[in-house]
Order: structure tokens, then sequence, then C-alpha cells
């Protein structure tokens, strides 16, 4: 057994983990503050991706393209929480789950529809190449880009928990959050919250979207990501940020470990089901995820 | 309004498979692809090149000795499902039902066999289907023509060999066959266990869950085997995922063998400057600068009258490959016509049999304005494929240069197991195999 | 005023208990079944044999399977289309390895089959509720594709892993044409439906509806929690495993794991949504509607580009088939949230009064 290529593939799934907590940042948002579980995560980080990268290649400059694509998925988030949940506004969870995987097809539809299926490259000025000196010393192959993509979501995690504890409109969403009356009740503006925290997460897919996009290329296959980031979520607790992120190191590392040393045993392939399953495991014992809220069911 | 369009699609296809209007000298020709999902990239392209140059024929020719091609395109998705209905609700499309069908979709293909069979309408699966459909005898009307997998895999062999000095410096190299976990993906797995027995090179299979946007694990067992060659066998997100994950590995991308449906501008594009020197297999070459594409851009672009809005598409590989496939459609009809009467609308049956009798040599190719551009094709009853060969292109980073000249398959390794695993087919389907000595 | 129950007197237990009490349904169930046993495959071509109504029946008992789990039971359920693929798979295995046992039984034995893997994969919902419920499926959806694709037993060691369906006898009667296959379809499902209809009155049914409403006072006036939750997932991995065995023989022809993919429970999700959580009837309309929908769009965009003589390029066409069929969803739950089954109550309701206003 290879110490050095152990730590290899623990730190790379470490690391992989980061990029499935970054989308699953985006589910959290939104189930923390208006209950719904937004499958078109997964849409809008497409989305996202594909916005920018377009108006880069009409030749707008970096920073330009990214304010206008923010901008974007703002004005898309409001909307859709305008036009499409809040009529839905007291149905089951369910209804509002189809109702978001309905707007998936939607949003695939559009972003294929407005910018073309054609498959694009991105470029962050951070090439996805191993780390030399640690390579060099240890024979361990850490690729400078995923370091980069753990900084961006450090920094976006700690920012979001910063904006959620110290401001005004942060804990006002923190209210929302913990019962929708209450914050009523004391004069919170439950629509506005609401905008807000989809304007929020559409930046989280933007981020993510850029990420995942420089990583893999901007394709519609990045909707794809929405499923690897279920199990972190399960994992986790469908509301807690620091969740998400313990649950997609877990998940990270626990999923490449297997693939590596338990998949050649079985044929390979295990990757596609491994997360799920260790995350249904965790809900054996915590059955609301590991950071979730307690179900109290009243009878 | 429902109710009126759906009676009128029942009347429509109930009504004319008769015949009866022989006036109408049209060929009508279903284009059964996915413009959406996720695939839509190459599904476009390909439709583009197939539409574009029956219309071109139309434009240019008249159509072939005067018949004039018609279309209707129909969204499968890559959905077997879909598929099926496409076929169904298009088979009996006026004048002469459906002339051929391509599914592009080896699911789809696998779907349509029967009933492309019954229905007397040939499934043409150019470089992709079933691959032991090319024992005619068995599979009258399937057609995996120019070339398929088992063929293509060793052709890739050969190449490798070529690239170590020798097919006998195999012996003790190391091969991961690097594969997408699906249907498609797992065909060549036994022609590579032959392969590796007959050569003495180590092979390690490793599969990619689909859809294969996630290959760090996989790559760091590569990293751990540390091959000589790494044969990716991807579709779609998978193949930029493998080489930019090829690059984090730190593995050498002109190391790095695709199969051609990993080898398209579409493929390598979203990996950046990770690609450069990737190699992949191609039926079929990428470049307008053959006398068809010109034709195309000549008659219908001019005119305005193309299939694709980003006219930076046209001759591409995928787009290409559209071209081929319609290539191959018209001249089966026109081959079908020579003996069923020139000028008339051909069934499928009578396209069958053109299918069968087609012969595209290289004074053909310099007819068609296609010399370079596909290889010589010579299909038999017996020979369902026709071709064999592939060239070999590496990316250079801004286009793709073909590095090889036409490298032919090992038909003596790929026949046998062709014919055996056809002959299982006939047994448990209970068909009598033809006797092509008494078809004509 | 046709449609009245006024004049209908019960006078036997028998009477009061049957599931269409007013004479006028029994009329129109019957004739309706009349017209799809018999007139149908004499009169319909083959592509609404072949391609429209065939699936339509296989995937409205796919959605009687949800339906019983998710709508009467209450347990959210994705991993319906791995269900399908464990009852196509398993229905090829048992007519290739036992031909003997004939087409029906291996169609029954393997909806057993399905059902044993959904009673292992639905032993999480003894400790997890709601989403979670629904994630943790997902790994069932994803476990079983992944098993059927390395088991080669499962596929008969095939290269691609892609299996073709045998033939169907029954009885020395051979079901290939595209009307006999539709009719045996039509009469598996029929069979099965008039099964779970009288299943959901039972008391099985009325124990599922605790459940599913608040399955803590279930359990206190003592509906067992786990044989009950175990059962709907048996019950409904049943139905889905046979929808399975006949979307492989009935229908493609042809099975690969590819076909079963999770785009396909959601689709089957969707029906029940749609359709009407927690009806029979439901089903059936859900199934027809989704079914429909994408065809219906083809031939629309067809039929305009036609008229309109406009060279719309397909690939916008496709992309707004996709975009329409999204917001056709995303309107009706809006609009009728518990799905068509709730509209034919209402139509149903007006139609007593009719032609008087009240």
């Amino acid at each position: 057994m290879n110490v050095a290529f152990f730590f290899e593939v623990l730190i790379g799934g470490l690391l992989a983990g980061v990029m499935y907590s970054l989308v699953a940042l985006g589910f959290v948002l939104i189930y923390k503050a208006s209950g719904v579980f937004n499958f078109a995560q997964g849409a809008m980080v497409f989305l996202a991706a594909l916005t920018f990268v377009s108006i880069l290649k009409m030749g707008i400059n970096f920073w330009l393209a990214l304010v206008i694509t923010l901008g974007v998925m703002v004005v898309l988030g409001i909307g859709i929480e305008k036009i499409v949940l809040r009529p839905l506004v007291n149905q089951p969870p369910i209804t509002l789950f189809m109702a978001t995987i309905g707007l998936t097809f939607v949003l695939e539809g559009l972003s294929q529809l407005v910018w073309g299926s054609q498959p694009h490259g991105l470029e962050l000025g951070i090439p996805d190449v191993p780390m030399e000196w640690l390579s060099q010393k240890w024979n361990i192959n850490v690729s400078q880009f995923e370091l980069f993509a753990a900084g961006v979501a450090g920094a976006m995690v700690a920012g979001l928990a910063l904006f959620f504890q110290y401001t005004r409109i942060g804990r006002a969403l923190r209210a929302v959050a913990d019962d929708h009356q209450a914050a009523l009740a004391v004069g919170i503006p439950l629509k506005h919250i609401w905008a807000i925290v989809w304007a929020v997460a559409g930046f989280v897919a933007l981020v993510a979207g850029l990420m995942w996009g420089a990583r893999n290329g901007v394709q519609f296959a990045l909707t794809f990501i929405a499923l690897k980031a279920l199990p972190v979520l399960i994992l986790g607790g469908f509301e807690s940020v620091p969740g998400a992120i313990i649950g997609g190191l877990i998940i990270g590392a626990s999923e490449k470990l297997a693939e590596v040393y338990v998949g050649p045993m079985v044929g390979g392939g295990i990757e596609s089901w491994f997360a799920y399953v260790i995350a249904l495991m965790f809900l054996l014992v915590r059955p609301q995820g590991l950071f979730g809220e307690k179900i109290i069911d009243r009878v | 309004m429902k109710h009126s369009t759906l009676a009128l699609a029942i009347v429509a296809s109930a009504g004319f498979s008769a015949g009866a209007l022989a006036q109408a000298k049209e060929q009508f020709v279903p284009h059964s692809y996915y413009w959406v999902g996720p695939f839509a990239a190459s599904g476009s392209g390909i439709a583009g090149g197939a539409i574009d140059y029956l219309n071109m024929l139309n434009e240019r020719d008249g159509g072939v000795n005067g018949v004039k091609f018609t279309g209707e395109k129909c969204e499968t998705e890559y959905n077997n499902a879909r598929g099926v209905e496409c076929y169904e609700r298009t088979k009996k499309h006026p004048p002469t039902g459906a002339t051929l069908v391509h599914p592009l979709s080896t699911g789809i293909t696998y779907s349509l066999i029967e009933k492309g069979t019954a229905d007397k309408i040939p499934i043409v699966s150019v470089g992709y289907g079933r691959t032991d459909a090319a024992d005619g005898r068995i599979f009258p009307y399937i057609f995996p023509l120019i070339t398929n997998y088992w063929s293509q895999n060793t052709a890739k062999i050969k190449f490798i060999g070529m690239r170590e000095g020798g097919m006998d410096k195999l012996k003790g190299k190391k091969i991961v066959n690097l594969y997408h976990d699906s249907a498609y993906g797992k065909e060549t797995l036994p022609v590579l266990e032959a392969q590796a027995k007959m050569y003495g090179f180590a092979l390690t299979n490793i599969a990619v869950p689909n859809p294969g946007n996630e290959q760090q694990a996989q790559w760091l067992q590569i990293r751990q085997i540390q091959p000589d060659w790494v044969i990716l066998r991807g579709w779609g997100v998978m193949n930029p995922t493998a080489i930019k994950a090829a690059q984090r590995a730190g593995y050498p991308r002109d190391k790095i063998l695709g199969v051609w449906w990993s080898g398209s501008e579409e493929d390598v594009i979203p990996a950046g400057d990770a690609a450069k020197g990737y190699i992949a297999a191609a039926f079929n070459v990428s470049g307008t600068n053959y006398p068809v594409i010109q034709d195309i851009m000549k008659h219908l672009y001019a005119k305005g009258k193309g299939e694709m809005d980003d006219k930076s598409r046209i001759g591409s590989a995928y787009y290409n490959r559209g071209v081929v496939f319609s290539i191959i459609t018209s001249e089966a009809v026109r081959k079908a016509q020579t003996r069923f009467g020139k000028g008339q609308s051909m069934t499928g049956e009578q396209v069958r049999w053109g299918l069968e009798n087609l012969t595209i040599d290289d004074a053909y190719l310099k007819k068609l304005g296609a010399t370079g551009f596909m290889q010589p094709l010579k299909v038999s009853c017996l020979d369902h494929e026709g071709g064999g060969a592939v060239k070999f292109q590496q990316w250079d980073g801004k286009q793709w240069k073909v590095i090889t000249d036409w490298i032919a398959s090992d038909q003596k390794l790929v026949r046998p197991m062709i014919e055996a695993s056809a002959a299982q087919y006939a047994k448990e389907k209970g068909i009598t195999p033809r006797d092509c000595s008494k078809e004509n | 005023m046709l449609y009245r129950e006024a004049g209908q007197f019960k006078s036997t237990y028998a009477e009061d208990q049957q599931i269409f009490p007013i004479r006028q349904d029994r009329i129109a169930v019957a004739a309706l079944l009349l017209v799809a046993f018999i007139v149908v495959p004499l009169l319909a071509n083959q592509y609404w044999l072949s391609a429209i109504l065939t699936p339509f029946l296989i995937f409205a008992l796919a959605t009687l399977g949800l339906n019983i789990l998710t709508g009467y039971a209450g347990q959210l359920s994705l991993g319906t289309a791995a269900f399908m693929a464990v009852g196509a798979f398993m229905a090829y295995n048992f007519v290739l390895r036992m031909p003997w046992l004939g087409v029906i039984p291996s169609f029954i034995l393997a909806g057993v089959c399905a059902a044993a893997v959904g009673i292992v994969f639905g032993l999480p919902s003894l400790r997890i509720k709601g989403f979670y419920l629904a994630v943790a499926t997902l790994a069932c959806q994803f476990f079983v594709l992944w098993a059927i694709q390395r088991i080669g037993w499962i596929t008969n060691y095939s290269a691609s892993g892609v299996i073709t369906a045998q033939k169907i006898v029954i009885l020395g009667y051979v079901f290939d044409t595209p009307a006999r296959k539709y009719v045996l379809t039509l009469a598996i499902v029929a069979v099965m439906a008039l099964l779970a209809k009288n299943l959901m009155r039972s008391e099985t049914g009325r124990a599922f509806m605790a459940v599913r409403d608040m399955d803590v006072a279930a359990s206190v006036i003592g509906i067992p929690m786990m044989k009950t939750k175990l059962l709907a997932f048996a019950i409904s991995s049943f139905y889905c495993g046979v929808a399975g065995a006949l979307f492989a023989y009935t229908y493609l022809g042809t099975v690969e794991p590819e076909a079963f993919t999770l785009d396909l429970s959601f689709r089957i999700l969707f029906m029940v949504i749609i359709g009407g959580v927690g009806s029979i009837l439901g089903s059936f309309l859900g199934a027809a509607f989704i079914v429909l929908l994408p065809i219906f769009l083809s031939v629309l965009f067809g039929a305009i580009s036609h008229a309109s003589g406009m060279e719309i390029s397909h690939a916008v066409v496709s992309n707004l088939e996709l975009i329409i069929f999204g917001a056709l969803i995303v309107f009706f739950l809006i609009v009728e949230p518990h799905g068509l089954a709730r509209l034919w109550q209402i139509a149903k309701e007006k139609l007593r009064l009719w032609p008087f206003p009240h």
C-alpha cells in the first residue's frame, strides 16, 4: 500500500467534495429560506456558465461579463420566485419539487435555445496541472485548480456565514427560515426576502458554474452536477450550510477512496451509487442528516 | 385542434401506403436525430450535414435521376422510446414510405432491428450500432456500414503497434481501456481481450459511470498503473473531462487514443489547451476543402438555404459525418434505381438491394467529390460493413491533423467473432441464414 | 339530468360496495372496455397501436405502481425506473432459462423479483421520511442499474448488455403483430388496475392511507408500520416490474439499462402528480397526458412550419418543445395541483346537475 498514493486519493477526494459542496450550497440556501427543494439548481448552474462563456466569446471583458451574468442570474432568480413559486405557496412539498423539475426543462431548453448547443471551454487563468513542488517532493499530484476552487468555496462559505450572522438582511433570512409566520408577525417582508434568497442562490450557481465549467468544460452535462450534490445534501442535512461543506468532504473522500481501492474488485464504476449508499447509511443513524433540523411529528 | 391534427395524421399515415401516387417522383427520407439534450452538439452537427447534402443534390442535380429528396425531421432526444415513435410516425410517409433510417444511437438501432426487418426498411448505422449485423446473411436489413466498433478497435491496436515499432513490440506493454459504462462502452471488451491474448499486452478495463463528468478516481488508478497507452472510449462530456483529468494526473495526451465518437471538435474544445496532442480515430475527416462541402456552400448557403445556423460548424467532424450518411443514402437509391427503374421512387426493399450491392471505389469517390473525405466502400450480402478502415488524426489546439493513411482492420480476427455472435442471435430467434450465393 | 343516481336502489351489500355504484358509470366503463378491446385493434392503424396506445398502457401501469406507493402510502420514491428494469431483465431471464413456465407466469415471477428488490430498498423508509427518503431511493435507482451492467448473468453475457426480448407465445398463440401486443398489454393492465382499485378499497388500502396521513397516529391505533410500509413497496414494485417486463416485450422489443434512467423515474412521477395523487383513474389520465404531450407538440410544430413555409432550424423547434413541455407542467401544477383526476371529479359533479344550473 503506497502511502503517498493514498494521500493523493484522499486529498483529491476532499477537493472534489468541496466542488460538490459548491453546488449543494445553492440547494441549501433556497431550502432554508423557502422550504423548496429546488431541483432546477443544476440547470441554473448550466445557464450561468453558458451565459458567462457566451458573453465572453462576444468579446466582452472578463469582469464585465461576470457582472452581466450575475445580473441575469439575479433577475432569473427573482423571476422564478415570482412566476413559479408564489402561486404554489401552500402546496405540499412534492408539488413544489415537481414544479422545479418542470422548471429544469424550461431552463435547459432556454439555455440551448439562446446560446446554442456547442460545448465551450472556460479558462479562468489557473491551469489544471499538478502543483510542482508537491509532485517533485512527495510524488503527490494535487491540482492547482482544485486548490483554487477550494479556496473560492471557503471564501464563499465564510462570506455567506458573515452575511447571515452580521447583516440585517442575513438575520431576516434566518428568521424566515425558522418560522415564516413569526417572521411576518415581526414585520419582515417575506416576498422581498424570498427574492433576495433566490438572487443569492443565483450567485452561488454562477460561482459553481464557473468552477465546474473550468474543470470539465461548459456543456449540457453540467446539469447533472445536481445529482452529485444530492448525496451531499442528505448527508449534511437540507438546511445546513456547514452540513453542505462537511457532507461534501465526507462524500468526496469516501467516494474516491472506494472507487480506487474497492472498485477494481467489483468491476469498477461504483461511483454512481456509492455516494448515495454512504448518505443512506448516515441517514439510518441520523434520519435528518448530520446537521439537519430534527423532524418533529405532531400527532 | 389536437383532434384534427391527430386525425390528419391517422388519415395520412393509413391511407397512402399503396403507392397510388406513382407520379410523385419523390424519395422520402426521415431525419430522426436529436437537437436537444446532452448530445445535442453532435446530433445537430450530423443532422445538419445529412440534411444539407440531400438538399444540395436536389438543388444541383434535381435529386437522383430526377427524383428529389423530401424529408421530415423528428426529435428523438437520444431516447429509445422517442426513437421508436419517430420511426413509426415516419415509416409509411408517401410516396414509398421511409427510404432508410439512420437512428444515430446504438440503443435506438437495437430497438429498430426487428421492426425494420418486419417493415422492410433498411436500418443503417454508420460507425455504431449492432456490430454482428455485419453478417448480412442473418441481418438482411441492418447495415453497420463503413466500419464497426470491433473493426475499429483492431485498427487502433495496429496503430499502437505502429507507434511502438511493430506488432511484436506490443508484448508486455500496458494498455488501459477507459470506457463509458453503457452498452456502447462495453461493446469492445471481448475484442480487446482477444487481442490482448494474441499480442501479449496487459489490458486493464476501467469503467466511467454515466455521464462521465467525474473521473478523478479513474485517472488516479491510471496513474498507478502507468500504462503505455490509454484507449478512450467515451461519449459526450466524458471526453473533455477525461482529457482534463489526464492533464491533472500528468498523463501525456499524445498517448491517449480516442474512438471516433471521442474525436470531434466538440470533444476537445471544452478541454482547451489540455487537448493538444490527443489522437483520435476517424472514418471521415474534418475540413471544408472537399468538393462536396464546397458544393454545399455554393448551392445552399450562398442562397441562404442551409441547415446550420452557425456556419463555422460546417466542415466539423460531425457535420462531415452527416454528409457521409447522406452520400450513402443517395448512392444506395441511385444503385437501386439501376435495377428497379431509373427515375422512379424506390421502396425500402429496393433500397436494401441497393445498399447490399453498393460499391464506391476511388473513381466513384472522385466523381462524388469525396476523395479522401470518406473511404472506399464495398458492401455485399455477406459483408454489411463494407469498409473497415480508419484514419487517425491529432488535435493541435486549433484543428484536427490527419496523421496516418487508411489503416485496415484485422478482419481475420473480427469476422469469426462477428459470425459466431450472429449465429447465436439466429439460433435464439430461429432465423435461417440466407444463402448469399443464391442472391443476385 | 341524465347522470343521476335517483331511482337506483341497492338491495344487497355487494351492490352497495360496487366500484361503480351508478348505472351510467357501469354502462360507460363497459362501453369503454368494449371499444378498447374490440374496436381499437380492428380500426386503429399501426402507428397508434405501437407508438401511442401500448406505451400509454405500460406507463399507466407503472404510474399505478408509483401511485400506490407515493399517492396512497405516502412514501416518496424516485426508484421506479430501477424496479421496471428489474422486471424487464428478470422476465427475459425467466423466459430464457425456464421456457416451460410460459410468458405470463414469467411476467408474474419477474414482478415478484422486483417486489423483493423493492422490499430491500424500502427498508430505509422505516427510519427516513419525506425528501430524505426520495433521495435515498435514488441509491436504489443507481445501484440496480450498476448491478445489471456488472452481473453478466443477467444479460446472458451479451457483449453490449443489450438484450432482445423473445417472441411472446401463450398456449401456442403468437403475439407478434402490434394489435395482438396491444390487446395482451390491455388485458394485463386492465386486470391489474382492477386489482389495485379493489386493494385500495380494502383494509390494506386504508392502512396505507393512514400511514400516509399520519404514521405515528396509525401505529398508535395498531397498524403495523414495518409490515404496511414494506407491503406498499412490495406491491408498488410488483406493478412497476410487470410494467417493465411489458415495456421490453410488447413495446420496444429490446432492453438496455440506459432505457431505465432517472429521467424515466421523473417522468412517471410527473404522471402521478399530474394525473392526481392517490387516484387510480388519475394514473391513466396522467400517463395519457405525458405520453401524448411531446408527440402533440412535435406534430404541432411540424404543422406550423409546413403551413407557414418558414424554415426554422430544428434545434430551435426542439428546444421550444422542451420549454413548452416544462412550462405546461408548471402551469398545470399551478392551475390544478390535485391533478386531472380532480378535474374529472369536478366534471362529474357538474354533470349531475346538467343541464340545470343548480
